[in-house]
């Protein structure tokens, strides 16, 4: 095993070999300052076991800005190898792999990560809970997240990427056409992370259900809160199908089953209808959050109540079930026929109804409003019209005829770039902006964030308008290079540009981060942006039992009636304190992670020992947990008041 | 059929709905429940595309044997049969008996397993193996993870019943045993299907 990874590397391309040294580098560097600074039992006990769901969601937070980091250099490479005709910087291998990695990244490891992030940090304290209703079950999916992501960003340095476009379609992504072990890598982090999803979707679900504090009726729920549970409700209907679809594709490689092969009766068609199943889905799981994220900034930064709160909610919902027949229009070319095709192109197109209804809702919420432009504002005002856009090409393309024209051209690219860098990507930006002052105490600086607001958007525009010209003038998706002849030079320069401008708008952010750390306005208050929901009642950061008491809602918007009334809401005058009952820290997340990383290390090389040994390692975990006596823990009324104070 | 039992309802509700902890607990697996029946309805709906895909291998008909499967379904039948009756002793609170059924139920689980992996394989002999065409990848792939299921509702059943006699009968292992039976119960109706539209429907042909 070794000594074939060692060959390997040997031979490999100059860029892996640099990246496996800086990867070592960092590594070590990591490990000797947590040695340094005697930091290990810290993050040990602070974070690895905690079951604390603000804490996870930061780490979801840090783990996906780190991922859109790399599927963002990724995306530079290709823009690199793009820009002028016949350039030799990128093979045709290595583009496979890079779209390959940044569109599987892009997908699973920024915007799913993103999305839990902002749901762990703000859902509980919206409905006024303590806790998620699993926090064992959450740490878990973190863990499995976080394994999923490792092993995947693995394939890199160890023995090739995956290279079959991030939907892996067969009999491309099959043995015979993809020998060695990039799909298997695909397969195995995929499959781990996605279990760790369906977690999450089920344990949202139950606490958005059960854990509303007294009087938070549904219809008084905030709309944030209503997206998650629309947005985890898909999950739980899709992510099965992924499940399945890889499932099959891995038997296939590994197993060497015929479900998908060309020989012995496989059919590949079922594949992509199954992976469909979960894909198209999986993009209104990423963006119905956003839109909660968006209703909650749009209200408190125009100082009014979101206009159609009911339509808002009933339009969720609509997008959560009509999202889920659409999914043949990603391949009315494959000849389904003409009956199955119009079905799907007319239920495609209705999905934008309900999206129409909420862009007018927001922007009647702010007809006459005291609008505040800040950060969270500024990125949801640029997402109306990105948005909008995208959303009409997004039509033309789910009209059957036209997309025989505009299939897998570049057309096909700047669409949903358009919308998940304007939808997905803007959102997540803004409910970081939101919510940051929450999780961490401190604002983050404006000015450099109106810097990265802007050197990003332009670029986008710069990066992504053109793709839509040469998406008419032929260029097809997936090619690394082309001739002079074609005339395509000139706008793939300009579209690289924009890229690069993009970059540095990221840069700014991280930039951002670095000074905000340090000289960013604190907040004293917990309550900086003026806010309406429950979750700026609390102190920022948030004591790890969320509310010393348990509120009452009166209406919606909770905290935005209470200060009208000026009741004083001040904790502990007013009622009784009582003791509270917390969950227990536990390696045990970790640690199955950890199992189900090790089987899928081995299944992708078929090291059947080493599978073995962590399928076992997954059992033990699972019997462990429920064989534990795990009551957990109370906090006594005086170190409540104790916390309360400080 | 849980719930049908005539017991009157404050009975029924004694133990395992009687905390908010608990009542999470149940609607979770609820939920989860639902998200393993869309996968098996994803696993049918391979079998059913790929069932005539024999590439001239072995087909249903020439290897579903129909007094073994009917064994194995009436095997399964009953042990969700006991799995009820454990629960209605946990219910009437008699430690002693519901871990006898709960034993029973055990052991009508291994059996069926037992059955299945000698089916298994004696089509692996014949050379019906799950390499030999799309419809064996299929149905060794949906059969199969049944089984899966199945087993590990046996070592979950084992682990309940050691908590069982470690705690006796209190909200969490009441829930937990709850829990198992609804697995219990919700693999026999994935068998029913797996029974009517693979050996049932193969064989008709
Ligand atoms: C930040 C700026 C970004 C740039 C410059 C960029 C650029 C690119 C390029 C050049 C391709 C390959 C096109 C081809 O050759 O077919 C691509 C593919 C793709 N990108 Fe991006 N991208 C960006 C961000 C994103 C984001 C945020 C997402 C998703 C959340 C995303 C998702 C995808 C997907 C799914 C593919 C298709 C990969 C495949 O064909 O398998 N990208 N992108
Ligand atoms: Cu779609």
């Amino acid at each position: 095993m070794f000594k074939s990874l060692v060959l390997y590397l040997k031979n490999a391309d100059p860029l892996i070999q640099m990246s496996a040294v800086a990867i070592v580098l960092t590594l070590i560097g990591i490990v000797v300052a947590l040695t340094y600074y005697k930091k290990w039992g810290w993050l040990w006990r602070e974070w690895i076991t905690t079951v604390d769901h603000k804490k996870i969601g930061i780490m979801y937070l840090i783990c996906a800005l780190l991922m859109l980091f790399r599927g963002g250099v990724d995306a530079l490479l290709m823009r690199t190898q793009l820009a002028f005709p016949g350039m030799n910087f990128l093979d045709a291998q290595h583009y496979n792999e890079i779209f390959t990695t940044h569109g599987t990244i892009m997908i699973l490891f920024v915007a799913m990560p993103m999305l839990f992030a902002m749901m762990n940090i703000a859902v509980p304290l919206q409905i006024g809970a303590r806790d998620v209703a699993f926090p064992f079950l959450n740490a878990v999916s973190f863990w499995l997240f976080f394994f999923g992501a490792l092993l995947f960003n693995l394939s890199f340095v160890l023995g090739g990427s995956p290279d079959a476009g991030w939907v892996s379609y067969p009999p491309l992504a099959e043995l015979s056409h993809s020998p060695g072990p990039g799909i298997n890598y695909y397969v195995l982090s995929l499959q781990i992370s996605g279990i760790g999803s369906i977690a999450t979707g089920i344990n949202f679900i139950v606490t958005i259900l059960k854990m509303r504090a007294p009087g938070m009726t549904l219809m008084r729920m905030p709309l944030f809160t209503w997206s998650v549970l629309a947005s985890c409700i898909v999950i739980i209907f899709a992510f099965p199908a992924l499940t399945v679809a890889l499932a099959l594709l891995g038997l296939d490689r590994i197993a060497g089953t015929h479900f998908f092969t060309m020989l012995h009766g496989g059919n590949p068609m079922m594949y992509v209808n199954l992976f469909w199943i979960w894909g198209h889905p999986e993009v209104y799981i990423a963006i119905l959050p956003v839109y909660g994220i968006f209703s909650e900034i749009v209200s408190t930064f125009s100082k009014k109540y979101i206009f159609g709160y009911k339509s808002m909610v009933i339009s969720l919902m609509l997008i959560s079930v009509i999202g889920y027949f659409v999914w043949v229009h990603h391949f009315f070319t494959m000849g389904a026929g003409p009956g199955v095709n119009s079905f799907f192109a007319v239920a495609s197109m209705a999905v934008g109804i309900p999206t129409g209804v909420k862009v007018f809702n927001w922007l009647f919420t702010m007809f006459r409003g005291r609008i505040r432009l800040t950060l969270p504002m500024l990125w949801t005002l640029a997402f109306i019209p990105c948005f909008a856009i995208g959303g009409a090409t997004g039509v033309m393309l789910a009209a059957a005829p036209g997309d025989y024209q505009f299939h897998n051209s570049y057309v096909v690219i700047a669409h949903f770039h358009q919308t998940l860098i304007g939808g997905a990507v803007f959102g997540l930006l803004a409910g970081m902006y939101y919510w940051w002052p929450k999780m961490f105490g401190f604002k983050l600086n404006e000015t450099l964030g109106k810097w990265a607001f802007w050197f990003f958007n332009i670029g986008f525009y710069v990066c992504f308008m053109p793709q839509y010209a040469l998406g008419l003038m032929g260029m097809t998706r997936r090619v690394y290079t082309y001739p002079a002849a074609t005339g395509w030079g000139t706008l793939n320069f300009v579209s690289t540009i924009g890229a690069y401008l993009m970059g540095i708008g990221f840069l700014f952010i991280v930039v951002q981060v670095l000074y905000s750390i340090r000289y960013g306005e604190r907040d004293m208050t917990g309550d900086p942006w003026d806010g309406r929901t429950l979750e700026w009642s609390l102190p920022s950061p948030v004591p790890y039992y969320n509310f010393a008491q348990i509120p009452t809602v009166n209406g919606r918007d909770a905290w935005w009636e209470m200060k009208q009334q000026r009741k004083e809401y001040s904790l502990s005058s007013t009622k009784e304190l009582k003791p509270i009952h917390m969950p227990n820290n536990s390696s045990l997340p970790f640690f199955m992670g950890l199992a189900f990383f090790v089987a899928g290390f081995g299944l992708v090389f078929n090291q059947f020992m080493i599978a073995t040994v962590g399928l076992i390692g997954v059992v033990v975990c699972m019997l462990w947990r429920s064989l534990e006596k795990d009551t957990g823990h109370w906090i006594s009324v005086d170190e409540i008041k104790q916390m309360e104070a400080s | 059929m849980v719930e049908a039992t005539g017991s009157p309802i404050s009975n029924q509700q004694s133990f395992e709905h009687g905390m908010e902890e608990e009542e999470k607990h149940i609607l979770g697996f609820w939920i989860f429940l639902a998200t393993d029946l869309v996968l098996f309805a994803c696993l049918f709906a391979t079998y059913l595309v790929l069932r005539t895909h024999t590439d001239g291998g072995p087909t249903e008909a020439q290897l579903f044997d129909i007094p073994m499967f009917t064994l194995e379904t009436f095997i399964l039948l009953t042990s969700s049969f006991t799995c009820g009756l454990a629960v209605r002793e946990m219910r009437n609170g008699h430690l002693g008996r519901l871990m006898g059924w709960l034993a029973v139920t055990i052991l009508l689980g291994l059996a069926f397993v037992g059955i299945e992996v000698n089916e298994f394989l004696s089509y692996s002999l014949e050379g019906a193996t799950m390499q030999r065409s799309a419809f064996l990848s299929g149905f060794f792939t949906l059969v199969g993870t049944h089984g899966l299921h199945v087993s590990l509702g046996i070592v979950w059943m084992i682990s309940v019943g050691i908590q069982l006699m470690r705690d006796r009968i209190q909200p969490t292992t009441a829930r937990k045993l709850f829990n198992a039976g609804l697995y219990w119960h919700f693999l026999d109706v994935v068998w029913v299907m797996i029974y009517t539209v693979v050996y049932l429907m193969g064989v008709m042909k």
